[in-house]
């Protein structure tokens, strides 16, 4: 019993070395932008560059559009066909599961070729469109996660008896969805939406080539041409996602357990 | 004879939990003995400080004059049967009774004559290749037995092992595990909250409240002479009639303004204090019987039909008691709000600690 | 219930019916449009020839030493990653659950593995620069004060190794989420039994625990490898375009037509897609196997 512990703490001492030391040596490296001494010149120096402001809000509103889109698309979605098509379940878990088989950039690709300019719906003829393109393949990224988050919310609150009471009281579809399911999915869709925004703030493949300016990018250009200010922006990358995981993790502890269904 | 199996002292504690107090029991080669007890009475953890699962915090357990206290599980030579069946999910039915014979080292061929042997014992012969994925409970906990019975252990450990089954396959499987033991002559240990599972199949009852033993007895002892009220009250239905004292010296009390004259009184009893009466609800008959020599009167406020017996509630003021009758096709039973006469006979009567 | 279906009735029905439909339409255009037609574009494009005539000229061209080359390095490269991430995963998540490890400790991992397994791309790369690069402080320390020079020795962050040991920083974590349920569906009663039959804790995993987790372990490879298979940010940031790996020479050719033939980008990109497909087709397939089992 005590050799199975030496064994557990050993595999979990060098586990956590390897990924422990990448971080320590980022935020060490990240202080030594000035010779003799650490400081933190090279965050002041992210910071106060126009370009990251620009990109890092360009990325943010990119991800809060996704997340808009992603919940209009999967919420009813998965309502109706929790509910009353279950024959198309399989299907839809099929299409979510497709984002995780074709890479990113495969698809971007698809896109480029598909909605060129020249095409009938030219989403890469203009900024806007090609923004608008940006906002759905990063809805596409982040397919499986929100579907599977929104999935879990309603397994656990049994949305065909809080539909039929909620029908039985005088409600109609669009009030149910916004009135009662929505409220009670609340925190399974936020999960949702911590992991969109984590997946998407520091995307690179489809933003560059889409050529937006957006955080990715922005991220690959300074690590080609800076020494000490892309550890600095791996430290805050790093927080970003470290952020969004801990909310979701926050968030858990709030999830609705209103259902005797247990599976 | 040297007892079998003797467990000496027990002690388990949970950091300042004591879940075991000092338990002490002997028991003979081949006999059935159930632990029975509410959740939380500590006997499923002295099955598993048996079973090695668990380390005592003191105390010794010796199996056929072996000190296995501190052995390992795997070099007890037990049997253990699970509540949730525990058969590997990648193993077949074969390969699940083989186990514990392919652990020891059993040629191959011998393994087969021996699954086959067990299949046939537990009546599914022809099951070798199923998967435990694709049988009943009822099934998947007979192949569990057969497991733990294949490698022929010195004695077999019975965790609550119908608990998880249907009420027709419990009855049917306790009977079957009865058979098979009797059959076998391996001494068996069968952990139960179910105390008519436990008075049916066991030779001897162990009855266990918080951490101690109770009472220790054949199942008829147990149900006909409870040693406390806390085994009165778990084993059987029991009827508590609160009264008071009239008169200490002349065995008088006072029931709901009926004054009774009973055998004896409890030690202690005083002159107007109170008192409660226990007895069985089938000590009591409806209307006056040969034998009995106490008789009350009551309002029938509960009939209750269970088929062969019709369970009747009687207020007889404050006190209300439960009694069985067997149903006579040709009357009709009692109606709700019948005035009724009852009578026992003052030696049925329990006198039980508190 | 059918006889209550009367005229009245009929109407509202299929009025709720298209209501359905309504709510699940977005999804199912969105699929079509973002998911199902790209693929489908770039699959037809993979046969057609310059002058838009039928042609297998494209998959024939996946034949050339560079297109060969750059395969199977990234099969290199997603192999030894997924194969080492889903042991190494594997042992950290045994480690933690079986292990007696204090629960506290498991909380922070799982939060840990999260993090970590979205943590990947571009920031991913400076990091390891930052440690493993010519002037990391990993490389520095084990130069300076155990006096082994990695690069001496042949070490470089920009190369098979080095792209291995970096992707292993998310597939490490990704194993621990995805394997940990199904460690935790191992019942302490199959280790209980085992032991009573005489097992040995090792004779317990040898015939008991390990083959439960095997097809769980072989579905996560397989999710592993077409994950680092489709990556690239990662080793762009890393190598640049020096490294030839499938990903990045398709994203040169999407960039500029690196190879000049747009139906080879394409029948490149059909390759890649066959090839996560396929792992992917495992996993689910080897998956469905592994819940059965623990019904």
């Amino acid at each position: 019993m005590k050799q199975s512990r030496f064994w557990a703490w050993l595999v979990f001492g060098v586990g956590a070395a390897y990924f422990l030391v990448p971080l320590i040596a980022t935020f060490e490296f990240s202080l030594r932008m000035r010779r003799g001494y650490y400081s933190f010149d090279s965050y002041a120096s992210v910071f106060s560059d126009p370009k990251f402001q620009q990109t890092f809000t360009y990325s943010a509103v990119i991800g809060l559009l996704s997340i808009i889109v992603g919940i209009l698309i999967v919420v009813p979605a998965v309502y109706f066909v929790r509910l009353r098509m279950a024959w198309l379940r399989p299907y839809v878990e099929f299409l979510t599961l497709l984002p995780l088989i074709i890479p990113a950039i495969i698809l971007v690709y698809g896109y480029i070729r598909l909605y060129n300019s020249s095409s009938i719906i030219p989403f890469t003829g203009s900024a806007v469109g090609t923004d608008i393109l940006l906002t759905f393949a990063y809805v596409t990224l982040a397919l499986p996660y929100m579907y599977r988050a929104v999935d879990t919310g309603m397994r656990t609150i049994d949305v065909q008896t809080l539909t039929e009471a909620a029908q039985i009281a005088g409600a109609n579809t669009p009030q149910i969805i916004a009135r009662i399911i929505l409220p009670n999915i609340l925190v399974a869709v936020l999960s949702g939406a911590f992991l969109t925004f984590a997946i998407v703030i520091g995307e690179f493949t489809i933003a560059s080539l889409l050529n937006r300016p957006a955080f990715g990018p922005y991220l690959q250009n300074i690590g080609a041409n800076r020494a000490y200010e892309p550890a600095a922006l791996a430290i805050i990358s790093f927080i970003i996602t470290w952020g969004a995981m801990s909310m979701i993790n926050l968030l858990s502890r709030f999830a609705p357990r209103t259902s005797a269904r247990t599976d | 004879m040297a007892p079998f199996l003797r467990v000496e002292n027990l002690v388990k504690s949970f950091g300042t939990t004591t879940v075991v107090k000092g338990v002490n029991f002997a028991f003979n080669k081949g006999e059935f003995v159930s632990l029975l007890g509410p959740s939380g009475c500590g006997k499923t953890t002295i099955l598993r400080m048996i079973a090695g699962f668990e380390n005592p915090t003191s105390g010794s357990i010796t199996v056929d004059g072996q000190d296995i206290t501190n052995l390992k599980p795997n070099q007890r030579q037990l049997g253990m049967v699970f509540q949730a069946y525990a058969l590997f999910p990648n193993l077949n039915v074969g390969d699940n009774i083989a186990f514990g014979l392919k652990i020891a080292g059993m040629p191959a061929d011998q393994r087969r004559a021996r699954v086959e042997e067990m299949l046939k014992l537990i009546g599914l012969p022809g099951f070798e290749k199923r998967y435990p994925y694709e049988m009943s409970g009822g099934q998947q906990q007979r192949v569990a037995l057969a497991r733990a019975i294949a490698p022929r252990p010195r004695m077999l450990l019975l965790d609550e092992p119908l608990s998880a089954l249907d009420a027709k396959i419990r009855v049917s499987l306790r009977e079957e595990i009865r058979a098979i033991q009797l059959d076998l002559g391996i001494t068996t240990i069968f952990v139960t909250h179910d105390q008519e599972e436990a008075l049916s199949i066991s030779d001897r009852v162990v009855v266990m409240n918080a951490g101690n033993i109770d009472q220790l007895g054949a199942p008829h002892e147990i149900y006909n002479k409870p040693a406390t009220r806390f085994v009165a009250t778990f084993v059987g239905h029991l009827n508590t009639i609160e009264a008071t004292v009239v008169s200490a010296s002349k065995h008088q009390v006072n029931i709901d303004g009926q004054i009774v004259t009973l055998p004896s009184l409890p030690d202690g009893a005083v002159t107007n204090a109170p008192i409660s009466l226990t007895l069985r609800p089938e000590v009591l008959s409806v209307g006056e019987r040969a034998g009995s020599d106490i008789t009350l009167t009551g309002t029938v406020s509960d009939v209750t039909f269970l088929g062969s017996v019709i369970r009747l509630r009687v207020a007889l003021g404050k006190n209300i008691i439960s009694l069985d009758t067997f149903n006579d096709q040709r009357t009709a039973p009692p109606a709700r709000g019948d005035a009724i006469t009852v009578s026992l006979a003052s030696k049925d009567l329990l006198i039980l600690e508190n | 219930m059918t006889t209550l279906d009367t005229g009245t009735k009929a109407p509202a029905k299929k009025r709720a019916l298209s209501f359905e439909w309504l709510g699940v339409a977005p999804f199912i255009v969105f699929a079509i449009m973002f998911l199902i037609l790209p693929t489908l574009y770039l699959v037809g494009a993979a046969f057609v020839d310059e002058k838009g005539g039928f042609t297998l000229a494209n998959f024939a061209g996946l034949g050339t030493p560079q297109i060969v080359a750059a395969y199977w390095i990234s099969i290199r490269i997603s192999g030894a990653s997924a194969i080492l991430g889903a042991l190494i995963g594997l042992a950290i998540a045994l480690a933690l659950i079986r292990g007696k490890l204090p629960l506290g400790l498991r909380a922070a991992v799982m939060t840990f593995s999260g993090v970590a397994s979205n943590f990947a791309g571009v920031p991913l790369a400076f990091a390891f620069i930052s440690t493993l690069g010519r002037l990391g402080l990993a490389t520095v320390i084990l130069k300076f004060v155990f006096g082994i020079d990695i690069y001496k020795a042949g070490f470089n962050l920009l190369s098979f190794w080095g792209l291995t040991i970096t992707y292993l920083y998310f597939q490490i974590p990704l194993m621990i989420l995805i394997i940990a349920p199904a460690i935790d569906g191992l019942k302490k009663e199959w280790s209980e039994a085992a032991s009573t039959l005489g097992a040995t804790p090792w004779q317990f995993w040898r015939y008991v625990g390990l083959p439960i987790l095997w097809p769980s372990f072989l579905g996560t490879l397989s999710l592993l490898f077409a994950n680092a298979f489709g990556a690239i940010a990662t080793a762009y940031a890393l190598t640049g375009s020096s490294l030839n790996i499938v990903p990045i020479l398709l994203y040169a050719q999407i960039r500029g037509d690196a190879l000049q033939n747009p139906g080879l980008g394409a029948a490149l990109a059909v390759g890649m897609i066959l090839i996560t497909g396929f792992a992917n087709v495992v996993y689910l397939v080897i998956s469905a196997r592994a819940e059965r089992w623990l019904k």
